[in-house]
């Protein structure tokens, strides 16, 4: 575990990055939130049962899988996936949820909130708040609900009210705004379910603490399959759950290398993509320092990737702060990479991957046959591609 | 003394109350900006807060969101804002002026940067809502050393040891955000904000403006009788979005010199 490695500080400051820019009117609720969450991590009874809930009801551990024929295929470095597709609801998005569910249960929360991108945070909030008895209302892009309209129809099977948001670019930043709005109104009975590991402080420490489940199994079953631990991780990054939740328990280990996948979109010299760290610059935006996307008037641009949960501004502070000292990587890659590895799962390795993780396993697809064949990659497949097969088919120009 | 503590001097020595309006800068465009500022002066404004327009508003109700989409629809920026004030201070060297806005356009031209050319223009004050005091002592001393005055919100769920945290650094007068929500919500309960400014002014010495939830001469007057200053903002928005564009003046003016006449009552 990271043992050298401390951040954030109390105020939530991964160096210059994280914090706490919200108005006054969430303070109040960010500090209860903050006290409660310092509370119940160090709570034996928390603990026990969210292990009890991650493994009876979403499934984990989670395997790793060694995808041989694609590895001989690429005639190099050998892949292996850590199956986060294969948890109940189809992501690595339960872990978190879970987790916050079941901290809004302590605090007595009856109402929780979520924002959605791709819908499977949304689809994994709706999930927790059919499994806990609580009222569940998810805002989403109304742009982003029709590229994913079945995660739509899941919220609602699932008793989720899913409120459609106009606002600027109709994405996940302006669901995020809305969410926080809901909140500020309603912060006595309302608990904030927030997807990934952006927004202010402790948003980005709790979302990696309950997402580094990931790493923590990974290291233990690499040791016990391989006996020795991937010589690089990769995950994608939108705001950057998967990738730190696999990531943070290695952050020690300098031996392994770190590898975050942005969107490239059309291409990074397009302006129409969501690489964030690549070609974005430090500000302020939900409430945390890190990098954006934006112009050179500080306002944050409208970003695109095939993927919906890689079309994000920002990105979780923690990667600014690994990307600024040089403890990860980042890179990028374009939808089209992205489907032909999408394509590349499917029909060697009988795995439909979400497009967001096939980012991941386009880049992976691209150094596996430069490095040795006794070379590990461990590659995040942060979610199945059942939601996204719309997407593939039309991009295919098939129509159903 | 700074314009907005000469201000509210004024004002007092000739017991009445500050009528704040709020209005986006650039909202329907800039000329008729600086027309609807020299104008609301006309009709009674004390203080004139300008909002920034942001891209993403986390703070503001869809009236003001809506206002700052149609000022960026023609590429509104911060240095737009401040060439606003410029225009302004032509020809009124007395009002004070406070822009009301977000970080990521500071910090995009720079704290310090801004800040100087902030001051050059005549901005007085500045509030940055997602700036709480515990992550701005920089900007603090940014804005100190261009003399001009840092406001900061205040909140119903402000805790006492955050009010007198907020009490140290705030200039000019804090405002006091009177119902929990975003701007442009709808009820206003005055037996809350009664009782929480007592509390309040047992902390601070200056001036307590209160806003959020103001919509008509009624509320405008019931808060005037209680606070030192009365701001109102989603209210005004609605009317420039609603009036045809050579209605806007006349339109702003009636509503806002309504709401001064009543506050005097
Ligand atoms: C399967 C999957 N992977 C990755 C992401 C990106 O989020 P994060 O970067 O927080 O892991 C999403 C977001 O919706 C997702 O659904």
């Amino acid at each position: 575990m990271a043992k050298n490695y401390n951040l954030p500080d109390m105020q939530g400051h991964f160096g210059s990055y994280g914090g706490t820019f919200v108005a006054e009117t969430l303070i109040a609720a960010l500090e209860e939130l903050r006290d409660q969450y310092e509370y119940y991590r160090n709570d034996v009874d928390f603990q026990q049962e969210y292990a009890r809930e991650l493994k009876f009801y979403v499934g984990r551990p989670s395997p790793i899988y060694h995808a041989k024929r694609w590895s001989e295929l690429l005639g190099g470095a050998q892949i292996l996936l850590k199956r986060e597709d294969l948890n109940h609801t189809g992501a690595h998005k339960i872990n978190n949820t879970i987790g916050q569910a079941l901290l809004a249960k302590r605090m007595g929360k009856k109402r929780i909130i979520a924002e959605t991108g791709a819908g499977q945070h949304g689809v994994a909030s709706a999930t927790v708040a059919a499994r806990y008895g609580m009222e569940c209302v998810v805002y989403m892009g109304s742009e982003d609900m029709k590229r994913q309209a079945p995660n739509v129809y899941r919220m609602k099977l699932l008793g989720a009210t899913v409120v459609p948001v106009d606002s600027g670019s109709k994405t996940l930043k302006d669901a995020l705004n809305e969410a926080m709005r809901d909140w500020v109104t309603n912060v006595e009975d309302t608990f904030y379910i927030i997807g990934t590991v952006a927004g202010p402080h402790p948003y980005p420490m709790m979302v990696r603490d309950f997402q580094a489940i990931i790493g923590r199994e990974s290291i233990l079953q690499m040791q016990e399959e391989y006996g020795c631990q991937p010589d690089t991780l990769i995950a994608c990054v939108g705001g950057g759950s998967n990738a730190i939740g696999l990531f943070y328990p290695y952050i020690d280990n300098k031996n392994v290398s770190m590898i975050g996948v942005e969107a490239a979109g059309l291409g990074i010299n397009s302006g129409k993509h969501a690489a964030t760290l690549l070609t974005g610059k430090p500000g302020v935006l939900h409430g945390n320092r890190t990098y954006l996307v934006q112009d050179g008037d500080g306002q944050i641009v409208e970003t695109h990737s095939i993927s919906a949960g890689l079309d994000y501004p920002g990105v979780g502070p923690e990667h600014a702060w690994l990307k600024d000292i040089g403890r990860a990587q980042y890179v990028g890659i374009t939808d089209d990479e992205a489907m032909e590895a999408f394509d590349m799962l499917c029909r060697h390795e009988g795995i439909i991957p979400a497009l967001e993780s096939s980012h991941a396993l386009a880049y992976a697809a691209k150094i596996a046959p430069t490095l040795d064949k006794d070379k590990l990659l461990l590659i995040n497949l942060s979610g199945r591609g059942d939601k996204d097969i719309d997407t593939v088919a039309k991009a295919s120009g098939v129509v159903f | 003394m700074s314009r907005i503590a000469a201000t509210f001097k004024n004002l007092k020595q000739n017991n009445r109350k500050a009528l704040i309006p709020f209005i986006t800068a650039g909202d329907p465009d800039q000329a008729m900006t600086i027309l609807l500022m020299h104008e609301l002066v006309n009709v009674g404004a004390d203080i004139i807060e300008l909002g920034v327009p942001f891209s993403d508003p986390m703070a503001d109700g869809p009236t003001i969101q809506r206002s700052y989409e149609r000022a960026l629809k023609h590429n509104i920026s911060l240095e737009n804002v401040l060439e606003i004030v410029a225009e302004f201070r032509k020809t009124d060297t007395e009002t004070p002026v406070v822009l009301m806005g977000y970080a990521n356009p500071i910090e995009a031209i720079g704290r310090q940067k801004f800040s100087v050319r902030a001051k050059e223009c005549g901005v007085d004050g500045v509030l940055v809502v997602d700036y709480p005091p515990e992550e701005c002592e920089e900007w603090l001393e940014s804005l100190e050393l261009n003399r001009m005055d840092a406001i900061f919100l205040l909140s119903p769920t402000t805790p006492e040891r955050r009010i007198q945290q907020i009490a140290k650094r705030a200039k000019g007068f804090v405002y006091y955000v009177s119902l929990k929500g975003v701007t442009g919500s709808a009820h206003l309960d005055l037996n809350e904000v009664s009782n929480k400014l007592i509390d309040l002014r047992s902390h601070i010495s200056i001036p307590i403006g209160v806003g959020f939830g103001i919509h008509d001469s009624v509320t405008a007057k019931a808060v005037s009788e209680l606070a030192d200053a009365v701001v109102v903002g989603s209210r005004i928005m609605k009317e420039i979005e609603e009036s045809p564009r050579e209605k806007i003046l006349i339109n702003i003016s009636e509503f806002v010199g309504s709401l001064r006449t009543a506050i005097d009552k």
